[in-house]
């Protein structure tokens, strides 16, 4: 028994399977997002002081991160761009240099936490501190979840490209969007902590 | 896994057939993927957990009538941490309360109306041969059993499970013992559970309808689980985002919900402070109240089909009905703060929740409405499955109807906090949604086995249900309304005003201790007529939508010919055919 739907477009929806799914997954996540923007506004303007962002965190160190995870979503629409082009060899490049600016992502801000560390700025300091490990925390797993079905599409998933290419060629596009999304919360928080 | 992979790619089709055949024990049974496994696991492990949260309130009944007074026997078998000589301590009173909601919401109610129900009926409903997204859905059941047991884990920690009620108040559930992070972490994959679950219902719903199935041709229910699949989708996430909050409040020490210069037995609190203790209940709430609506959709979508089948016409305003649920989804995401009066919000907030919880009344009528006038002119066989249909309307009626001086801040004041809350949302829950799901058991029971459950065992656990019900909940409006506090592990003994009402608390236990015994026809019923029940044909209730269209019990994948669908849900008594009922697969 197979799933209708799975790798061709159902007609009258103009979608296959997968597509949908994301999308609905995303609407879930700009929710869980969404909540922790709004109780991060809310404890900020009920707080009588809040110190701004740029006196505790590193802005450069930030900025290069945002310029790192931009380059990301480049080279992930080339990823899936070579694939509709049947350039499995150029795919392979692209989606390990996605995989690469997660990586130099994840460095940098390992960085930024053991700085604050170090200088006894733990989440329990302030309520600064307590809404950026959060926010920052919480963004941090997904951009590893996200790492992680990247890198399974870059090795043993990629097997699925010889069997049927337009079906891993539209599951890499869904794992783009998840990584795109897992961007735009970045350039959100990038302004809202680190510059406000 | 064993054939050769050479197989596997010269002949992909005929490889996939041979490989179903082949499926061991554990993965035909536990770890399976088909819908139908996947909606009876769901549906056994809520009616489980309904059961064991229905233990833990038959010994919270006991303190409540009894207050002080040991427990006979079963009281000694809990130790003296719990029950010192038998006698119940407030703290296991407190634990026994805040499992209760959150086990009967969480991990009763939900898993049946929505993980099983939805799971096994939808596909059949919508002529799907499985689940869209059939791992994510064997995942989504694993999530739960795993939150499930993170649940019944907490017993067993040092200082016992969360004490801090379903809501887990703050700042009380920040500062209380370990129990409480083993609820947040149980709630985390609860939230997971439901998330993949709903984005599958929705992505099956769109995708995979049988062919001529168009929207407004839908039966009711899977209406009423696409409504709630939205509800799951997007009301959840921000109690994950609060969840994760108070985690943090707890284990790195933030104050998210932790004000400035908290005294607690006086002792100033040594956090940073600066908090928003109400902003936890805004985002509890924020789920919570969609919750609501996600506990009594499914419900009302069982009613929907059980009432069109055994009236034999169809529903009265079927469009209307719709029109009402898609609206009732839309409004239920603003409504939330009507649970929160109390915290004395200003009177435009007030003003505007109160606009709100008022409007959103009216789509519950209308739907309440068509259901009951559907019963009129109509044929009515009394079978048990309709017993407990037609028994949802008038106890979800009270149920509704009590709610609505509840929804103005000016009447919510007095009544809030008391045992007429209590009284209320039980109306809703308990002989409202669970009648419903009671109804759906009995309706689905043999396309889930292809035997019939007992009539004779059914009635005596409906009248049985029925009457014990009332008996439990209708004294809690008296007791309410004298102005007793809910959540008072004495019942309110210690105060004057409450020794009037004190003897309606005797009256509820027994009420609820001798509902426990007519559960027991029924758990045997439904063992016994796995391999005892009547065998029965595709259709024997001789309904029109396509889940009967499948052999009974449906083989993996569910149907022998694609089904097509012709016409509307409900075809029942159509002049001029030849048969009372018109299926919605059958080409004239």
């Amino acid at each position: 028994m197979d799933i209708p739907y799975t790798v061709e477009v159902r007609r009258d929806t103009g979608l296959n399977n997968g597509k949908i799914g994301i999308w609905l997954f995303l609407a879930s996540e700009v929710m869980l997002f969404g909540a922790l923007f709004a109780s991060y506004i809310l404890i900020r303007v009920g707080s009588p002081s809040w110190p701004r962002g740029d006196t505790i965190l590193d802005v450069p160190l930030a900025t290069f991160n945002t310029i790192v995870l931009i380059s990301s979503s480049v080279t992930m629409v080339m990823a899936w761009a070579s694939l509709m082009r049947r350039q499995f060899g150029k795919f392979r490049i692209y989606m390990g240099a996605t995989i690469l600016f997660g990586l130099v992502f994840l460095i940098v801000k390992y960085f930024e936490y053991s700085h604050h560390f170090a200088i006894g700025e733990y989440p329990s300091h302030n309520n600064f501190l307590a809404v950026y490990y959060t926010l920052t925390g919480l963004h941090m797993l997904h951009v590893i979840g996200g790492m992680v079905v990247n890198a399974y599409f870059w090795g043993p998933g990629a097997k699925l490209y010889q069997t049927n290419p337009v079906w891993f060629t539209n599951r890499v596009e869904h794992s783009g969007l998840f990584w795109h999304f897992v961007d735009l919360v970045w350039i959100f928080l990038f302004p809202t902590l680190y510059l406000l | 896994m064993s054939h050769p992979t050479g197989v596997d790619h010269h002949k992909p089709h005929a490889a996939h057939e041979v490989h179903h055949e082949e499926l061991g024990f554990w993965r035909k049974y536990v770890f399976s993927t088909d819908h139908k496994v996947i909606g009876i696991q769901y549906a056994v492990t809520g009616m489980l957990f309904l059961l064991f949260g229905f233990v833990l309130m038959m010994l919270m009944r006991w303190n409540l009538a009894y207050p002080g007074v040991p427990l006979p026997i079963i009281g000694t078998l809990f130790g003296d941490a719990r029950m010192p000589g038998g006698t119940m301590l407030p703290e296991f009173y407190n634990e026994l309360g805040a499992m209760h909601g959150t086990i009967m919401v969480f991990l009763g109610v939900v898993p049946l109306a929505v993980g099983g129900f939805g799971n096994f009926v939808l596909p059949l409903q919508i002529g799907a041969p499985d689940m869209a997204f059939p791992k994510i859905n064997m995942m989504s059941y694993w999530c739960l059993f795993l939150g499930g047991i993170t649940m019944l884990g907490s017993f067993f920690v040092p200082g016992g499970a969360a004490q801090s009620g379903w809501t887990s108040y703050t700042p009380l559930s920040v500062i209380a013992g370990s129990g409480q992070t083993w609820w947040l972490v149980g709630m985390i994959f609860l939230i997971t559970s439901s998330l993949l679950g709903a984005l599958n219902f929705l992505t099956t719903t769109i995708q995979l309808r049988a062919k001529g199935l168009t929207f407004m041709r839908f039966p009711f229910f899977v209406w009423a689980q696409f409504v709630t699949s939205f509800l799951l989708l997007l009301a959840f996430p921000p109690l994950e985002a609060a969840g994760v909050m108070q985690l943090m409040d707890r284990v790195a020490g933030t104050s998210f919900f932790m004000p400035s210069g908290l005294v607690v037995s006086g002792q100033v609190l040594a956090n940073a402070g600066g908090g928003n203790t109400v902003l936890w209940q805004h985002l509890f709430w924020f789920l919570a109240h969609p919750e609501v609506y996600v506990l009594i959709l499914p419900a009302m979508g069982i009613v929907a089909e059980i009432i069109a089948n055994n009236t034999r016409k169809p529903l009265w305003g079927y469009r209307a009905m719709v029109y009402s649920i898609v609206f009732l989804g839309f409004v239920s995401f603003i409504v939330w703060a009507h649970h929160m009066f109390m915290t004395g919000m200003g009177t435009a907030m007030a003003a505007f929740f109160q606009t709100t919880t008022m409007i959103i009344s009216i789509p519950s009528i209308v739907i309440l409405t068509s259901l009951m006038l559907s019963l009129w002119g109509g044929s009515i066989r009394f079978n048990t499955p309709m017993l407990f249909a037609v028994a949802f309307l008038p106890m979800f009626g009270i149920g509704g109807l009590t709610g609505l001086p509840l929804g103005l801040n000016i009447s919510d004041i007095p009544l809030h906090d008391t045992y007429y809350v209590i009284a209320h949302f039980h109306y809703v829950v308990a002989p409202g949604t669970i009648f419903a799901l009671f109804a759906g058991i009995y309706y689905w029971y043999p396309k889930a086995t292809g035997r019939m459950m007992n009539e004779t065992l059914g009635r005596i656990h409906f009248w049985g249900s029925l009457v014990m019900m009332n008996v439990v909940f209708m004294p809690m409006f008296i007791v309410g309304l004298a102005g007793v506090s809910r959540r008072l592990f004495d019942a309110g003994s210690a105060y004057d005003f409450a020794q009037p009402v004190m003897q309606w608390n005797v009256v509820s236990s027994w009420g609820a201790w001798l509902m426990g015994i007519f559960q027991i026809p029924f758990i045997f019923n439904f063992f016994w007529s796995i391999r005892n029940g009547k065998t029965v044909s595709a259709n024997p209730w001789e309904a029109t939508t396509i889940e009967w269209a499948a052999p009974s019990p449906p083989p993996h994948g569910n149907f022998a010919v694609e089904p097509q669908a012709y016409r509307g849900p409900y075809e029942y008594s159509v002049p001029g055919a030849a048969k009372d009922f018109t299926p919605q697969h059958e080409a004239t």
